[in-house]
């Protein structure tokens, strides 16, 4: 079984495609969609958490790529700008995936981005702006 | 017990016991108030949070031909200066933005630049652009000026802020049902998320809560380098409500700082932005505390589950200017993660870095344990509990009529 979570860029003439459904109708994948929208370049963007066995994953993959399908992995989407960050905390309670994590001790702020789903709300959020896009 | 001089004289010898904030709270849970009080001579605080009544004055140096700002526009990196005095002199705020800056038009505005972002890249050694405007007099013709300044060729460079290292500060809570944008963060409805902004047991003016050994004249460590108290900050409110240990259990006392600039660092002198809000900057503050006495050392030992503070609504109570409290809560309560609300579970975020505080406490104490930094007497007292001194509420008057 794989279990991942991978970012789709959809090129404006496929927005209005059933392209994710056919991954579980021909694929046998499962899907949780995390976040979904269209920028203002008419561009769809979907963050995917995807599972199945291994080579339908992979001939899943090889599916969205062959419609024109962007894919990335979602890991290193967002990245934390260590020098910037002054570990104060504020984002904590707000990283809905538990990202985020204040040490007790040290007081010092853990990003675990094994378990970010690229929400993006701690980037706009983070005063120090430590919080970085990377596409 | 002993004096600020006889501390001096152990710091020159190098025989000071100097310990953070957070160490001393133990070492007199451990050992117990008599026995602390004759062994450490010093407590270093530290904090770093945003604070907005910042900012920066230069003496950029005179031109050829000759040029008068005074009264003239003046920006560095598009960001407005304050430009009312004499020929040479300028003063940029933390605050300031670009004139083309959408502030809240695009809502909630992301304020990715402004004159604190100015500010650390000043102290960072970077150029930065100065673009002036004169109207041109007889004995400084010149009308126009456009150059790189660098902090090293400024004849000088002084932080000097207004209002900084409040003494204690409220938690803000949202009790409406959409998202706000505020200076203490983004507060989600529902009382979704519980914002507090201050380093607790760490923070200067919890730990010398009448203002016993902190005055005017009080060197401190500021944005890394030194500076000295230079009055109350503004809107001092020495004397609200407090505990049985002293401790005023909302916002009170203040400090106005100043400090040379050229020798403080980006890293305790941040821009940052709040969404929705605007910009500002975080200071690095740390106040060396001097054991003169038993009595000192028992305010400076009270742990962040002696501190107290309120639960304030920053939906509608804040801005309406309407006082009142939903709860008071401890700085452990604050900082295990959660806070109880109204019977709910309500996570809790820090706008202040408590560990940067800690390394500042760390700093200090290094500074004074290796003979680096001797503690001053204040010159004068800051207004004191029960000095009647107060912060009062505009009474508007309409113009005309
Ligand atoms: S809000 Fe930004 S600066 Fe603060 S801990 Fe989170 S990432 Fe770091
Ligand atoms: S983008 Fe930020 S807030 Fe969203 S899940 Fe990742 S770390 Fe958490």
């Amino acid at each position: 079984m794989v279990h991942k979570r991978i970012v789709l860029h959809f090129p404006h003439r496929l927005v209005d495609q059933p392209i994710v459904y056919r991954l579980t109708k021909d694929y046998d994948l499962q899907f949780n969609i995390l976040k979904a929208y269209v920028t203002p370049q008419e561009e769809g963007l979907m963050v995917l958490e995807l599972s199945g066995k291994k080579e339908n994953f992979q001939q899943g993959i090889e599916y969205l790529q062959s419609v024109g399908v962007k894919i990335q992995p979602l890991s290193q989407d967002i990245i934390r700008n260590e020098t910037k960050c002054t570990d104060c905390g504020v984002c904590v309670p707000i990283c809905p995936s538990g990202a985020l994590v204040m040490d007790s001790h040290t007081r010092k702020v853990h990003f675990y981005d094994n378990k970010c789903i690229a929400c993006e709300l701690c980037v706009k959020i983070c005063p120090s702006r430590a919080m970085e896009v990377h596409f | 017990m002993r004096t600020i001089k006889e501390i001096n004289e152990k710091i020159k010898k190098g025989q000071v016991v100097a310990v953070t904030a957070e160490e001393i709270i133990e070492l007199v849970k451990k050992k117990g108030l008599k026995r602390v009080a004759s062994e450490v001579d010093v407590v270093t605080t530290g904090t770093f949070g945003p604070m907005c009544s910042s900012g920066v004055y230069f003496n950029i140096g005179h031109t050829k031909p000759r040029i008068k700002l005074g009264g003239g526009a003046v920006k560095i990196n598009d960001v407005p200066c304050y430009a009312g005095f004499a020929a040479a002199d300028i003063y940029i705020g933390a605050t300031a933005l670009p004139d083309e800056d959408p502030r809240n038009k695009v809502y909630p505005g992301e304020f990715k630049y402004g004159g604190a972002h100015v500010i650390q890249e000043i102290v960072a050694g970077k150029d930065v652009r100065l673009e002036a405007s004169a109207y041109g007099t007889d004995c400084y013709p010149r009308k126009k000026l456009e150059t790189l300044l660098n902090i090293k060729d400024l004849n000088e460079a002084v932080l000097f802020n207004m209002r900084n290292c409040y003494q204690n500060y409220n938690v803000a809570v949202n009790l409406s049902d959409k998202i706000i944008y505020t200076y203490m963060g983004v507060l989600k409805p529902h009382m979704g998320n519980a914002n507090y902004c201050s380093a607790g047991q760490l923070s200067p003016l919890l730990k010398d809560p009448y203002y016993k050994t902190i005055g005017i004249g009080t060197k401190i460590f500021l944005g890394g380098g030194i500076g000295f108290v230079a009055w109350h900050g503004t809107q001092h409110n020495p004397g609200v409500k407090r505990k049985e240990n002293g401790i005023p259990c909302l916002p009170a006392g203040t400090l106005a700082v100043i400090g040379d600039l050229k020798q403080m660092k980006p890293e305790w002198l941040t821009g940052v932005s709040m969404l929705g809000y605007g910009v500002t900057l975080s200071v690095g503050i740390g106040v060396p505390i001097p054991i003169l006495n038993e009595e000192i050392l028992g305010y400076v030992a009270a742990g962040d589950d002696q501190i107290y503070t309120q639960v304030v609504d920053y939906s509608h109570n804040y801005p309406q200017g309407i006082a009142g409290s939903l709860g008071e809560v401890s700085y452990a309560q604050l900082k295990s993660g959660k806070i109880t609300l109204q019977g709910r579970d309500v996570p809790t975020g820090n706008l202040s870095s408590y560990s940067k505080a800690r390394s500042i406490a760390e700093q200090l104490k290094e500074w004074i344990n290796k003979g680096d930094f001797l503690l001053t007497e204040p010159v004068a007292a800051l207004p004191a509990y029960d000095s009647g001194y107060t912060f009062r509420l505009l009474t508007e008057r309409p113009l005309g009529q």
